[in-house]
């Protein structure tokens, strides 16, 4: 293995040890999601019968959603971990180390990543036991993981840039209350784009968490739209390179201000 | 003529000199975003297996100076090396040669002494039996067998320490920087660390730069010393050199009263040929006499003629403090509370 691979492992091991050891969270990450699929489910249950809106089963139409939302919701913390190894002088500690720069990034953003699989998996288990049934069948579950993934990367990157820019908790507190809920809303996690005013249609277009929940979607149809998913996978991959390079950016700019 | 031509080929793209020391610094400049200068031009020589100490103030550039040669920050200006090594250029080398123990405590709380010290290695490409062995080794050394399993937060100060410490040797570096070792322990885990400090360069033949602002460790550890203030070395020698050039005894008198100071220059006037390195901070006043015994008396009476009353004298033997004083013209308690309040 190369040096870079190697330190990234280290680094994620480092991550995966240390959120094992944090039995709350662990349990925090299982009864949102529930929280979200009970109430969301209840609420709206009604909502297949509008006229327009084409899947039979709401619980089935929101599992997607929620494990797209709380993607976003726990990568939108993923600078604290930053925030709290600069404060330690843990960061500069591995500065002055021969470890590969690249690698500090990276095996953070392979944990975060993973966190966001093992979480979507939890939810989708909690969906199928509330009756959720996917016509798409396994390619269809896997494309919706690794969209959810690679938006969760992303997300985790831009929350690691805004860490080290700003070495601030509340910098995240901010983010994730601004941007993910109304993300969430004017995308189609909730209610389908088709039932949505036109403005908020256009918006949609253009928002990441409305790309991998519409490549979620694919799971409800027995005929995947393997085109719609080309695009939207595309469009997350490049988003998460920009995020990436955005916080390499950021760790540069940390490393110069020491 | 036989030794010239034995000469090695390739010349060092250092100079001879810098090329030779543990730790070099020529001219070293930091100019921070903003215009603040950390450093006007600190140079230092570090010989091998020696401890080294950077004494001065909070904000004097000890820390930048450690930050630059630690490859953490560049020089705006300047040469630095490590074992022959620029820190510029080959920062790979110089990470490789080099042991870190900052200011702050850098230990990951969340896990244990153990997983802190076997990832510490792992990052300088250490594995297998060989890092084992080198673990064990090092926490039975330092008394942190025991607490090889506990998760670092609950570990005393003292101890996490230790293991900072224990972090920076894990690669058997050939120069180790402290940087502050001891602010803020207690006595007793202050002396534990002199202790282990000395042993480090006693019996490991580690190079050893401290940086300190606490004149008595500087005193007891390091074989030189360097007095840094606003960014630039005042003086370099070793303790007992710096002190056996301050000719005779200090002399330090507290005035009972706020006094203006030219009234106690006046008062002193007439004792021109006994008293050397007249300095007034306040309400104390120190000098420098060749016999402390037989000045003081008239010291005070000179004072008293002018009514100037004193609550206490003290002669002294000459300390750092009265080489810092002589070199920059301050006290050192002073500069530090000065420094501390900006």
């Amino acid at each position: 293995m190369s040096v870079a691979l190697t330190n990234s492992v280290q680094v994620t091991t480092r991550y995966v040890r240390a959120f094992l050891r944090q039995p709350y969270y662990v349990v925090g990450t299982l009864v949102q999601p529930l929280i979200w699929l009970l109430l969301f489910g209840q609420l709206f249950q009604r909502a297949t019968q509008l006229p327009g809106f084409s899947a039979g089963s709401y619980i089935a139409f929101l599992t997607p959603g929620v494990i797209v939302m709380s993607a976003l919701l726990s990568a939108g913390w993923s600078g604290t971990s930053y925030i709290i190894d600069m404060e330690r002088g843990v960061m500069n500690r591995f500065l002055v180390s021969p470890a590969r720069r690249g690698a500090l990034i990276s095996g953070q953003l392979v944990y975060q990543a993973g966190m966001v699989l093992l979480q979507s998996l939890i939810i989708l288990g909690l969906g199928l036991l509330l009756g959720a049934r996917f016509a798409g069948g396994i390619a269809s579950i896997l494309v919706l993981l690794i969209g959810t993934m690679l938006l969760g990367a992303a997300f985790a990157a831009f929350s690691n840039a805004l860490a080290l820019l700003l070495r601030k908790q509340e910098s995240l507190i901010a983010l994730n209350v601004t941007l993910v809920l109304p993300l969430t809303f004017l995308s189609s996690t909730l209610l389908p784009v088709n039932l949505m005013p036109g403005w908020m249609q256009v918006v949609a277009r253009f928002n990441p968490v409305n790309w991998a929940v519409e490549v979620g979607r694919q799971t409800l149809s027995s005929s995947i739209d393997w085109s719609l998913i080309g695009v939207h996978l595309a469009e997350l991959l490049a988003l998460l390179l920009v995020c990436a390079w955005f916080s390499i950016l950021a760790f540069r700019a940390y490393r110069r201000s020491v | 003529m036989e030794t010239i031509s034995s000469l090695p080929q390739s010349l060092p793209v250092l100079t001879p000199t810098i090329s030779r020391l543990a730790v070099g610094t020529e001219g070293l400049v930091k100019t921070y975003p903003g215009g603040v200068q950390a450093l006007k031009g600190v140079s230092i020589s570090v010989r091998p297996g020696t401890v080294f100490a950077l004494l001065g103030p909070n904000g004097a550039g000890k820390s930048t100076t450690v930050k630059i040669l630690t490859t953490l920050s560049h020089p705006t200006s300047g040469r630095a090396s490590i074992m022959g090594r620029d820190v510029v250029r080959e920062p790979g080398q110089v990470r490789r040669l080099i042991g870190v123990i900052a200011q702050k405590s850098a230990v990951d709380l969340e896990a244990t002494t153990a997983e802190n010290l076997v990832l510490q290695g792992q990052l300088y490409g250490l594995s297998g039996a060989e890092l084992r062995r080198r673990v064990d080794n090092l926490l039975t050394r330092f008394d942190l067998a025991d607490a090889r399993k506990r998760i670092a937060r609950t570990l005393s100060g003292g101890m996490q320490r230790k293991l900072d410490v224990v972090m920076g040797l894990i690669h058997r570096p050939q120069v180790l920087f402290l940087d502050e070792p001891t602010t803020g322990l207690d006595p007793e885990a202050r002396a534990d660390m002199w202790r282990e400090i000395s042993r480090l360069a006693r019996e490991d033949g580690l190079t050893v730069v401290l940086t300190t602002h606490y004149l008595e460790e500087a005193d007891h550890l390091a074989q030189q010393v360097a007095i840094i203030d606003h960014g630039q070395v005042v003086v370099e020698g070793t303790p007992d050199g710096l002190k056996a050039e301050l000719r005779g005894d200090a002399i330090l008198v507290e005035l009972a009263d706020a006094c203006p100071e030219s009234n106690v220059r006046a008062a002193l006037s007439i004792l021109d040929s006994t008293l050397r390195e007249v300095a007034i901070d306040g309400r104390v006043l120190r000098a420098r006499v060749d016999s402390g015994a037989s000045a003081l008396p008239t010291v005070l009476a000179a004072l008293d003629a002018a009514g100037i009353r004193a609550s206490t004298a003290t002669v002294a033997r000459p300390s750092l403090d009265d080489v810092y004083l002589r070199y920059t013209g301050r006290s050192y308690a002073t500069a530090n509370q000065k420094e501390a309040i900006q």
